[in-house]
């Protein structure tokens, strides 16, 4: 195990390019990460020599595709300390929590009752409503605190005999703070209901065990972990899976077909209907073996490092003026690499065009947060977001960056 | 950097909050919003015999849709309408087929020349002719 940024980074074509004259500085990785060489392979290697569809098939690459995709399962079931079964592949992030909305909402009766907070992404609020508008659901919000974290002294009030889901960011994207995951899950089980986690922001961060943190479900897409888009993940507890009624209809999903009737095909398949996208997985499972292979104590303290660097630079480049207001934890404890600001006078849209001409990647604007936003009276902040192939010199071209972007537009 | 866009012009006019308030019972008025951004414009008129007596802005927005709201409604008086439609017909060519420009009194508009390499800026230039187009076309006669 090895932990050398440089060469991380040469290990990213991408990050060789220039952008506007200037070295690439990507910072804006919580929307989506740049892909290694060895997840790059895995993809094209798939599709010019094994692609074919997958289940069913009995010729050669019919065979090797399915057991590549079936392969890529367990590599993501290894990193989470979970069981295949449990594995579900999805779209993304998004498609993961709508399909707990239809297939664990379409359980819920009028009046029962689903909590979500207010640092959520639009991804989990709008899921819910809609599962509002068609059953009749309570939705509730947990506030958060000024420090950008869900408020857990909130959730005592707010949990009753009729909360059957509770549903939160593990890690928001945009204040990084992340959750106290313990802290909440024995009091939502208590009350019978569920926990499910937005998990987007996590997975870039190296392995952990997901059964044994409380939660029932967990969402997460692969692009914001070096893998390709158009692949996500819903894990979610055995025995929860194989109460579920299936989501989506049509093939791979079933056992026999009849006029009458159909019968399901066991999990996690009965959650897959159609034909998955098979190398995305692939390059998933690649993915996820390339972030086992780093020294995570090692990338963690690098990126607590340059997280810290960032914070810094901003407080001095405020100089005391007031100009630069922080959305989220004022240090690096319990946050991912996400840093969040607003400067007064000065749109995070002109900000992040005047960075891109310095080759600096940021991202501003609401994140789809826009209740969050509302929370702290915004219309949106800056937002740079880091990644284990990011270093000194990148936070650096951020702050000189933005040092003149702000004596220019303030 | 992309310094070309935002050029002195440019900031002065972003600055300029001369033109920045609401106009009380005006002939015409609007807002839009970019749903891109969240930005937001409404741009207020008092107009007589087509001629515009008096416009104003609200902008939540980036300093080109500040800029650009100044830039129309500081050189709006005494215009009739068809030519601040003109003028958003001419910016919105400057910025998508490389046209000159607006000439004359609303030259202003040619500072945001070199936002048509930005593609995803173009919006905020003329969110502010889209709720003036939005205000025209909902006023009573
Ligand atoms: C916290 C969080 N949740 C959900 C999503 C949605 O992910 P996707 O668009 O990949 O479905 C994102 C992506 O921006 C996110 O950051």
């Amino acid at each position: 195990m090895s932990f050398d940024p440089a060469a991380i980074r040469a290990e990213f074509p991408i990050l060789q390019r220039e952008v506007r004259g200037h070295p690439l500085h990507y910072l804006d990785n919580a929307a989506t990460t740049q892909m290694p060489h060895a997840v790059l392979n895995a993809v094209h290697d798939h599709e010019t020599k094994h692609r074919a569809n997958v289940l069913r098939g009995v010729h050669t690459l019919a065979e090797e595709s399915t057991e590549a995709y079936e392969q890529a399962r367990g590599h993501v079931a290894r990193f989470l300390s979970a069981r295949s079964e449990e594995v579900i592949f999805t779209s993304g992030t998004t498609s993961a929590i709508n399909l707990v909305a239809h297939s664990l909402g379409n359980t819920f009766a009028e009046g029962d009752e689903v909590i979500v907070s207010d640092l959520e992404h639009h991804s989990n609020i709008v899921p819910w409503q809609m599962l509002r508008d068609r059953k009749g659901i309570v939705l509730k919000f947990l506030p958060v605190t000024n420090e950008g974290r869900i408020d857990l002294d909130a959730l005592d009030a707010l949990l009753t005999a009729r909360t059957r889901l509770v549903s939160l960011v593990h890690v928001s994207n945009v204040t990084g703070a992340e959750l106290d995951v313990r802290a909440v899950a024995e009091k939502i089980h208590a009350v019978g209901a569920k926990l499910m986690l937005d998990g987007a922001q996590r997975m870039a961060h190296g392995p952990f065990d997901l059964p044994t943190m409380g939660a029932d479900f967990y969402a997460f897409s692969g692009h914001k972990m070096y893998a390709p888009n158009g692949i996500g993940v819903l894990w979610a507890r055995q025995e929860i899976l194989e109460d579920l009624p299936p989501f989506q209809g049509g093939g791979e999903m079933i056992l026999a077909v009849t006029r009458e009737k159909t019968t399901f095909a066991a999990i996690p398949h009965r959650f897959e209907a159609g034909t998955p996208p098979i190398a995305q997985a692939v390059g998933l499972g690649a993915a996820v073996r390339w972030i086992e292979s780093l020294d995570q104590s090692r990338a963690e303290s690098h990126l607590k490092a340059l997280t810290g660097r960032t914070l810094d630079g901003l407080a001095t480049l405020d100089k005391g003026r007031g100009l630069i207001q922080m959305l989220g934890p004022s240090g690096t404890q319990a946050r991912m690499p996400v840093v969040s600001f607003s400067v007064n006078g000065a749109h995070p849209h002109d900000i992040c065009q005047m960075l891109d001409g310095f080759g600096v990647a940021l991202r501003g604007g609401h994140h789809c947060a826009q209740i969050l936003m509302d929370c702290f009276d915004l219309t949106g902040t800056t937002r740079a977001s880091l990644a284990v192939y990011n270093t000194t010199e990148d936070v650096d071209a951020l702050l000189t960056g933005l040092d003149q972007a702000i004596s220019r537009l303030t | 950097m992309a310094g070309d866009i935002y050029e002195d012009r440019i900031m002065i006019l972003s600055q300029d909050k001369t033109h920045a308030h609401r106009i009380e019972k005006p002939s015409a008025s609007a807002t839009v919003d970019n749903p891109l951004c969240g930005d937001r414009v409404t741009i207020d008129l008092r107009l007589e015999n087509n001629r515009v007596v008096e416009a104003s802005h609200h902008v939540r927005g980036c300093a080109l849709c500040a800029a650009s709201a100044t830039a129309l409604c500081a050189n709006a008086k005494d215009e009739d309408i068809a030519t601040l439609i003109a003028t958003g017909d001419q910016t919105t060519a400057m910025l998508k087929d490389g046209g000159a420009g607006p000439k004359g009194k609303f030259e202003d508009f040619a500072a945001f020349g070199p936002v048509a390499g930005y593609k995803s800026r173009h919006s905020c230039v003329l969110l502010p002719f889209d709720a003036l187009k939005k205000a025209l076309g909902a006023r009573g006669t």
